[in-house]
């Protein structure tokens, strides 16, 4: 039984991450229909360096994401603390109302974006993208503090402030360390929710001013060149740095269990 | 050195009312514990002293000042959770001297107290530790040196002991003890547990539905409680029920003395008789005459547990159970007739 299912996992792995590695190759092989046999070259990197368009996007991409993990991670700990630390009237329907979102398709939230921000003259740009953004990540961010906070014992703050500490100096001192990880882990999520984002971004974007996925799936549909692959890969190298080291920092139980 | 003061406190949550018309002094320097099933209101009583919990009506003073609207971290109080509640992320030291920092004492005055404290607690040399390195006992004593390191007006105990196991709640007891004797601080303990309330208790306050139906030492409060609740809650209790005839009591035909102030003439009442202070004997060698009370019984199953016995009887339609000592090694079998004596003074009168 064991035998099949590390059987199992192992070709899951190669599913996942050999159409990865053979994208991240061919950034590095000189033929632009990515024929073989492989020759070496930086070529395309080169390439890249001079393509204001794919670059620009890039940066666009990343500006979006970060902004959308600082605003998405900040409201939704405040919404989470809410939630799940105070007691008021509808909270359970706001708890309830949190999920949806996550499940409906994103091409019926974009589609009603767009007409949303178009009647309220919110319009389009990278400013309808970051609110379309970070709403959509409110909800991942709830739900990650949400639980963290629910693994937090509340009588912590209860000690804290049984020794002298304000509601304030003991929200700051005991439960913000402790639910550090979980918030990490939620910007990460809220960072790659926007990095991700397509469909919202397509319908929100203008002409010129656009986020990396767009602008490749715009490349693909002209005919596109292996430099496409190689800003892909910078991406994904830089993505799988973030993880991983966030994967280091937040050890289960949280940085109050290292030793 | 000053106690707390309860005041006709009340509290309701929606139409449940939770604590009733509570006034109670807790004594400056006394070890007090508040002894009750759940959902007596003993922890809300707890919560409302320390100030987690706003009274609906009442006061609150705590060393003589009224601390009825003044939040829980300017209230000087020491706390001790259930859960311990250290703080994961933070050194044993760091720990104990957290209220200390609240309280402007840093650096070497603050090092010295906690060393103090963890000595107190028999942990010199923790403070570099973490909380998860402690066994269960050790996290005990330094939650213990955090809430008294700060030299608090009362230290609250919210059932501290529940989460060890037998051995180690009965050292921890003594240590306790140790310690509030040594710290001279005024100490309120919730507690369920009878046993621990009598062990350490300078005063046992039982609390029944929201109300304190009795207060006073151990030895007081067992050997003479006041109703039904109270006799059955700390100890256990036979409860013979009868009416009043002359000066005594008739209980399923039988004469039962006390020495209780008894109401009129035919009149219902209800006596408890602690099952260790019966007497049991085979109905043949039973003598006649030498104490105030005997009722004749049938054995109707024994429990034997060593260096005890417990006896299950019947007397007519009353169920009774007597606490024997194992002295002779050779139990009454089911089914023995005995007579059951025992002194008037034992016969205690209860309401309810």
């Amino acid at each position: 039984m064991i035998k099949i299912a590390r059987l199992f996992l192992a070709l899951v792995l190669v599913f996942l991450y050999l159409p990865i590695i053979v994208m991240a190759a061919m950034g590095f092989n000189a033929s632009p229909l990515y024929a073989l046999p492989f020759d070496f070259t930086t070529h395309w990197y080169q390439e890249l360096a001079g393509n204001g368009r794919l670059i620009e996007a890039g940066w666009n991409s990343i500006w979006l994401a970060v902004l959308t993990a600082v605003i998405a991670t900040a409201l939704g700990t405040l919404a989470a603390l809410a939630l799940w630390r105070r007691t008021f009237r509808g909270r359970s329907i706001l708890r309830i109302l949190l999920l949806p979102p996550i499940a409906i398709p994103w091409l019926i939230t974009g589609t009603a974006m767009l007409v949303f921000f178009f009647w309220t003259g919110i319009g389009r740009g990278l400013h309808a993208m970051l609110i379309g953004h970070v709403a959509l990540a409110i909800p991942y961010v709830v739900l990650v503090v949400g639980t963290g906070l629910q693994t937090l014992r509340a009588d912590l703050e209860e000690a804290a402030m049984s020794l002298g500490s304000t509601p304030i100096h003991a929200f700051f001192r005991v439960t913000l360390p402790l639910l550090l990880p979980s918030i990490v882990g939620a910007a990460l999520f809220a960072f790659a929710v926007s990095l991700d984002q397509f469909v919202i971004s397509y319908f929100l974007s203008v002409p010129g001013m656009t986020t990396l996925p767009v602008e490749i799936y715009s490349a693909i549909r002209k005919g596109f060149t292996p430099e496409i692959n190689a800003i892909s890969t910078i991406l994904l190298v830089a993505s799988m740095i973030i993880i991983l080291g966030f994967a280091r920092f937040a050890r289960p139980g949280g940085i109050g269990e290292r030793s | 050195m000053s106690g707390v003061d309860v005041t006709a406190v009340a509290k309701n949550y929606g139409a449940t009312k939770v604590l009733t018309d509570i006034t109670q002094n807790f004594e400056s320097g006394t070890f007090t514990s508040l002894l009750g099933p759940s959902g007596s209101g003993k922890t809300t009583l707890l919560r409302i002293i320390a100030g987690f919990v706003a009274p609906d009506e009442g006061a609150v003073r705590i060393a003589g000042a009224d601390v009825t609207g003044v939040p829980v971290h300017a209230r000087n109080i020491g706390m001790v959770f259930q859960s311990y509640a250290l703080f994961p992320h933070m050194s044993v030291a760091a720990n104990v001297g957290f209220g200390l920092g609240r309280r402007g004492i840093r650096g070497k005055a603050a090092k010295a107290q906690v060393d103090e404290a963890l000595e107190m607690v028999r942990l010199p040399g923790f403070g570099g530790r973490y909380p998860r390195q402690l066994s269960g006992g050790q996290q005990q004593r330094v939650a213990l040196a955090r809430a008294i390191v700060i030299r608090p007006d009362v230290l609250l105990l919210d059932e501290p002991l529940s989460a060890l196991d037998r051995r180690l709640r009965q050292e921890m007891q003594v240590e306790l003890l140790r310690i509030q004797r040594e710290s001279g601080l005024t100490t309120i303990f919730v507690t369920h547990d009878q046993e621990e309330a009598l062990t350490l208790s300078d005063k046992v306050a039982i609390l029944d539905r929201g109300r304190i139906v009795q207060m006073g030492r151990p030895a007081e409060v067992y050997e003479r409680p006041r109703t039904r609740f109270a006799a059955e809650f700390l100890g256990d209790a036979n409860f013979l029920t009868g009416k009043v005839r002359g000066s005594a009591v008739e209980i399923a035909g039988a004469t039962i003395m006390t020495e209780d102030r008894l109401p009129a003439e035919g009149a219902t009442v209800t006596l408890a008789v602690r099952p260790e202070k019966i007497a049991i004997r085979p109905a043949e060698t039973a003598r006649s005459g030498a104490v105030e009370n005997s009722l004749p019984a049938t054995v109707s199953s024994v429990i034997y547990t060593g260096t005890a016995l417990t006896y299950m009887l019947r007397s007519g339609d009353l169920h009774l159970k007597v606490f024997a000592q194992n002295s002779d090694g050779s139990p009454l079998a089911a089914g023995s007739a005995v007579v059951l004596s025992w002194s008037a003074r034992h016969s205690v009168m209860v309401e309810g």
